[in-house]
C-alpha cells in the first residue's frame, strides 16, 4: 500500500474558543501562539502532549485533523480562518475525526473516572483512528474459536484477523470497530462497534499484520430480555477466509506502563480479559529480570465460561498472580471479584500505594462500584483512605477504568 | 505538584508545617462556611453538582471532575510553581530577586491591594446567589455553581496571603472579607460594580463577560507582582478565571442566536413582537451592554492615579503582560495619552505614563472586550441578521474618574442634561426591559432541555453530551 504520510494535526475551533490565553500559558514547548484574531497551534511544534486540553475552558482546544504531512495547515492559514475547515479540504485521503458514535461508546465506557485519564508515562505512544468509516480496511478471517464449554451460557469466541498487506498498528488496550455489512430498520448503515484486541502489539501470530479480538455473542441485554447483537452474531459467525471492515484503531489512554519495574493491578470480567490477555502476553513475550508483578483478578459465572480458562491455567505462578472469581458454581457460594480483592487485602494495598502499579478495570458495569467499594475497605484496613488517593491515581494516570 | 488531600485544607503550600498558620486558617474555615450557607447559593446545599476540582495545579490535575455537594467542595490553597530565581520585572526594584516575604514599608498598599481583590469575590457570590432558582438548564446551572465555588476558592486564595504574611491585621480583614455584604447599606462591597444587583441570566452573562474580564486583567497585573506568593497566587486563579469568561461570551452569543433565530422565523425586527415571541430583542441587549461596560470600566480607577504610580514604581503590580512589552519598564520618562474634557469636547491628552496606568490597564481591557463583542456580531452575520453591537465610548455613563458625572452620550458626544434625559431610555435598560428579562426567567431542570429565549450551547462540559444531568436536585 503506497499510503501518504498522514499526520494528525492539532487545531483549535476559531468559533468556540473566547482567546482566554489558558492554553498558550500551558502549553510546556509553546507550541500556541495568537494574534489579534486567532489562537492556533503550531504544527511543527506540537507533540500532541495533550497538557493543553483539560485546562480549556471551552473544549475549542480539543480538534484534530488528518493531514497530509507536507500540506499541514500553516500558522498563517490557521491564523485566518473564521470556521475550523472541513475534514477533507486538503487531501483526497484526509478523513473525518474518531466518528461521534466511537466518541460516545468511549465516553460511556470511561464515565467511571469522572474526568479524562491520560495514558501512563511510560506507554507508547498509540495509533489512533487511521480508518475510518468511509474508508475501512478489510480485514480476513485467520480463525474464529469458541472459547466457552459447549454447555455454557454465553458464546464468546476469540477471532483472529488477518490484514494481508495493509499496516494497522495497535497497543494492548486499544480497541478496533467493526462495522456489520447491510443496513438497519431505518435503511442507515450499522453502526460501528468497538472490540478490545486481545493480542499483543506484534500481533496474535508474532511479525505478521494480524490480531485477535474476544467476541460475546449478545443474545440479551442487561436485564435478560431477549435482543439479538447485530455486530457480534455477524462476528461469531464468521468463518475462515471470510472479510470483515475494520475501522481504528482507538484509545489513547487504556494502554500499558513500559517502565521496567511497573507492575499492573487487572481486573475484569467476561470479554473485559481481552485487553488483560494482550497486556499479559506482552509481558510474557518479552519477560525480563526487575519486571513489576502482575496481579489478575477475573470474574465468571463457571471455569467453563471463562474465556482463556486454559491457557491462563498454563502460566507460570512466579510470572502472574491469578485469582478466579466464579458466581454459579454449584455446591459453592457465590464469588465476585470484588470478594478475591478483599481476600488478597494486603497485596492489592501495596499495590495501590505502589506510584510504579497501574491499574486496569474492564468488564460489566455493575462490576465498577463493588471493585471501588472492595479498594476502599483494604484502604482502610491498611491505614489509608482511598477516596483521598483517588485524585492522585486520576492525576497520575495509574487508574483506568472501561466497562459497558 | 499535588495537593494535599488529606488535610483539613488541601494546599500545596505546606500548611502542615506550619502550625501557626494552619491553626488561624482551620479557625478561618469554619466562619467561611458559615458565610457559604448564609450568602452561597440559595438553597443548593443538597444538590450533587458535576463540578470540576483542582487536584494539583499541573495541566493533568487541576481540572477532574464529579459529583459534589458544593458545602463539601474542597476549597483550598494553591499556588503556581515557583519559578526558580524569579526577578522582579519591573519598577525601581527591576532585575532584584522577587520577594518571598513582605518589605515592611510596602505592607500597607500591598495589604490594600490584596483586600480588595479578595473582597470581589465573596462579593460575586453574593450577587448571583438567587440565580439557581432561574436557570435557563442544567447546563447553565451547573456552569453558574462552577463559578461560584471558585470564587469561593479565590477567596481562600486572598485570604491565605493575608494571614500567612500581614499578620495580625491581614487576620482582621480576612474576617471583614465575610462581613461586608454585596448592596449592604450599612456594609457594602468595596467596589461599586460589586454592590449592584445580577438580577436575571442576561446581565450573570454580561456580569461574567464584563466585570470577570476585569478580574482577568487585574489578575494578570498582579501575575507581575515582585512579591512572588502574590505572583504565583495569582497565576493559578487565572486558569479558573478563564471559565467565568467563557460563561458569558457563550452565554450572550447562545442568546443572539436564539433572537436570530426567532427574527429569520418570523421575518421582523420589530421589539414588541419579538417579544411577544419570548426572546429578548437585540437593542435591549445592546442596552444591558452598555450599563455592563460602563460599570465594570469603572473598576479599573481615576484615569491619573498616583497610587497607581507607586504601586508600579515599588514593584507591587506590573502591566498587562509586563514582560512582553518592549520599553524599559520603568517609565519615569514615558507618557501614555489620556482623554480630557476641554471646553465641550472630549480631547486626548500626553499624561506621564506613570501616573496613567489604570488608563492603560482599562485600554488593554478594552481591546480584548472589543474582540469578544466582535465575535458575538458573527453571530448575527451567519444569521443575516443586520445589526451589530457595540461597545460605547469610554467616557458614557462614568462615576470614577474626570468623566465621573459628566453626562456623554455613546458616541462620545458631551450632552446637556436634557439631551441625556431624553437619550437614555435608548441608552440603559429602562424599568421595562428589566420587567421583561425578568419575566423570562424561571427555572428549567430537565437534562437536554433550554429556555426558550437562549439556544443551547454547541457541546457539553468535559465532553459530556447536552442532556447530561449537570445537577441533580436529590
Amino acid at each position: 500500500m503506497n499510503a501518504p504520510d498522514l499526520a494528525l494535526q492539532h487545531v483549535i475551533d476559531p468559533e468556540i474558543c473566547i482567546r482566554c490565553n489558558t492554553c498558550e500559558e500551558t502549553c510546556p514547548i509553546d507550541a500556541v501562539t495568537h494574534d489579534e484574531r486567532n489562537y492556533v497551534v503550531k504544527f511543527e511544534v506540537c507533540n500532541g502532549c495533550n497538557a493543553c486540553v483539560p485546562p480549556c475552558p471551552t473544549g475549542a482546544i480539543d480538534n484534530w485533523r488528518h493531514v497530509a504531512r507536507a500540506q499541514a495547515y500553516t500558522v498563517e492559514e490557521q491564523l485566518s480562518w473564521d470556521v475550523l475547515p472541513p475534514q477533507t479540504a486538503s487531501t483526497e485521503t484526509a478523513e473525518t475525526a474518531i466518528p461521534e458514535e466511537v466518541q460516545r461508546l468511549t465516553a460511556e465506557a470511561t464515565a467511571g473516572l469522572g474526568t479524562a485519564v491520560a495514558a501512563p508515562w511510560s506507554a507508547e505512544k498509540p495509533s489512533v483512528n487511521l480508518f475510518t468509516p468511509r474508508n475501512p480496511v478489510t480485514a480476513t478471517v485467520a480463525g474464529n474459536f469458541r472459547l466457552t464449554e459447549d454447555g455454557a451460557s454465553s458464546d464468546i469466541r476469540h477471532i483472529v484477523l488477518d490484514f494481508g498487506g495493509a499496516v494497522f498498528p495497535v497497543l494492548e488496550g486499544q480497541s478496533i470497530g467493526v462495522i456489520a455489512p447491510g443496513t438497519d430498520a431505518n435503511g442507515k448503515p450499522h453502526y460501528v462497534r468497538l472490540y478490545s484486541v486481545a493480542s499483543p502489539r506484534d500481533g496474535e501470530r508474532p511479525g505478521y499484520s494480524n490480531l485477535s479480538i474476544t467476541v460475546k455473542r449478545v443474545d440479551e441485554d442487561h436485564d435478560g430480555k431477549p435482543v439479538r447483537g447485530v455486530c457480534s452474531n455477524y462476528l461469531c459467525d464468521l468463518r475462515k477466509g471470510d472479510t470483515v471492515q475494520v475501522v481504528g484503531p482507538y484509545g489513547t489512554s487504556f494502554l500499558m506502563p513500559n517502565h521496567p519495574g511497573a507492575s499492573l493491578l487487572m481486573i475484569c470480567t467476561g470479554t473485559g480479559s481481552a485487553p488483560m490477555r494482550a497486556m499479559t502476553e506482552r509481558r510474557r513475550r518479552n519477560r525480563a529480570s526487575g519486571d513489576g508483578k502482575l496481579l489478575l483478578f477475573f470474574g465468571a459465572r463457571a471455569p467453563g465460561e471463562l474465556p482463556y480458562f486454559g491457557p491462563l491455567m498454563k502460566l507460570p505462578k512466579d510470572f502472574i498472580d491469578i485469582n478466579l472469581a466464579f458466581s454459579r458454581v454449584t455446591g459453592q457460594p457465590k464469588q465476585y471479584v470484588q470478594d478475591l480483592v478483599r481476600a488478597r487485602a494486603a497485596d492489592v494495598a501495596t499495590m495501590l500505594s505502589d506510584e510504579n502499579c497501574y491499574i486496569y478495570i474492564c468488564g460489566l458495569k455493575g462490576m465498577e462500584g463493588g471493585v471501588l467499594e472492595a479498594f476502599r475497605d483494604v484502604a482502610r484496613q491498611h491505614g489509608f483512605d482511598f477516596d483521598a488517593l483517588w485524585p492522585q491515581l486520576l492525576a497520575s494516570n495509574r487508574i483506568h477504568i472501561e466497562t459497558y | 505538584m499535588n495537593i494535599d488531600y488529606s488535610q483539613k485544607i488541601p494546599n500545596n503550600v505546606g500548611l502542615s508545617d506550619d502550625r501557626t498558620l494552619q491553626r488561624a486558617l482551620e479557625h478561618w474555615q469554619p466562619e467561611f462556611l458559615n458565610w457559604w450557607a448564609d450568602m452561597g447559593p440559595d438553597g443548593s446545599a443538597a444538590f450533587d453538582v458535576y463540578l470540576r476540582t483542582a487536584v494539583s495545579v499541573d495541566p493533568a490535575g487541576w481540572a477532574n471532575f464529579g459529583y459534589v455537594k458544593m458545602p463539601d467542595y474542597r476549597w483550598g490553597i494553591f499556588l503556581n510553581p515557583a519559578e526558580t530565581d524569579r526577578r522582579i520585572g519591573f519598577g525601581d526594584h527591576k532585575g532584584e530577586p522577587a520577594w518571598q516575604e513582605i518589605p515592611g514599608e510596602y505592607r500597607a498598599n500591598l495589604r490594600r491591594i490584596v483586600v480588595t481583590q479578595g473582597d470581589t469575590e465573596p462579593a460575586s457570590v453574593e450577587q448571583q446567589r438567587h440565580l439557581g432558582l432561574t436557570a435557563p438548564s442544567l447546563y447553565d446551572l451547573r456552569n453558574l455553581f462552577q463559578i461560584n465555588v471558585e470564587e469561593g476558592r479565590h477567596l481562600w486564595a486572598m485570604v491565605y496571603l493575608l494571614h500567612r504574611y500581614f499578620g495580625r491585621d491581614g487576620r482582621e480583614e480576612a474576617e471583614a472579607l465575610l462581613e461586608r455584604r454585596s448592596g449592604d447599606q450599612d456594609n457594602p462591597r468595596i467596589l461599586g460594580a460589586f454592590n449592584e444587583r445580577t438580577p436575571d441570566w442576561l446581565s450573570f452573562f454580561l456580569f461574567t463577560f464584563f466585570t470577570d474580564r476585569d478580574g482577568k486583567f487585574q489578575l494578570c497585573a498582579l501575575a507581575e507582582s515582585g512579591f512572588d506568593p502574590l505572583a504565583r497566587t495569582t497565576r493559578f486563579m487565572l486558569t479558573e478565571e478563564a471559565h467565568h469568561m467563557f460563561v458569558g461570551e457563550s452565554g450572550i452569543a447562545r442568546i443572539l442566536q436564539r433572537t436570530c433565530e426567532v427574527m429569520n422565523q418570523h421575518k421582523t425586527d420589530d421589539p414588541a413582537t419579538l417579544r411577544s415571541l419570548g426572546v429578548i430583542d437585540l437593542p435591549a441587549i445592546q442596552r444591558y451592554l452598555n450599563f455592563h461596560y460602563s460599570v465594570t470600566i469603572d473598576l479599573f480607577g481615576a484615569d491619573l492615579s498616583s497610587n497607581a504610580a507607586t504601586f508600579y514604581s515599588t514593584g507591587i503590580k506590573g502591566r498587562f503582560e509586563e514582560s512582553k512589552l518592549t520599553d524599559d519598564h520603568v517609565l519615569k520618562d514615558a507618557t501614555y495619552p489620556v482623554l480630557e474634557i476641554s471646553g465641550s469636547e472630549i480631547v486626548t491628552r500626553e499624561a506621564p505614563a506613570l501616573n496613567a496606568l489604570n488608563e492603560k490597564l482599562r485600554d488593554d481591557y478594552i481591546r480584548d472586550t472589543l474582540a469578544g463583542v466582535g465575535r458575538w456580531n458573527k453571530v448575527m452575520q451567519k444569521n443575516g441578521i443586520d445589526f451589530q453591537l457595540t461597545v460605547p465610548h469610554k467616557a458614557f455613563n462614568r462615576q470614577i474618574g474626570s468623566f465621573a458625572g459628566v453626562k456623554v452620550a455613546p458616541d462620545g458626544r458631551i450632552i446637556s442634561a436634557a439631551d441625556w434625559e431624553a437619550g437614555v431610555r435608548s441608552w440603559l435598560p429602562t424599568d421595562e426591559d428589566k420587567a421583561y428579562v425578568q419575566s423570562l426567567m424561571g427555572r428549567v431542570a430537565e437534562p437536554g432541555k433550554f429556555a426558550h429565549w437562549i439556544a443551547p450551547p454547541p457541546m457539553g462540559i468535559n465532553k459530556q453530551p447536552l442532556d447530561f444531568e449537570y445537577v441533580r436536585f436529590n
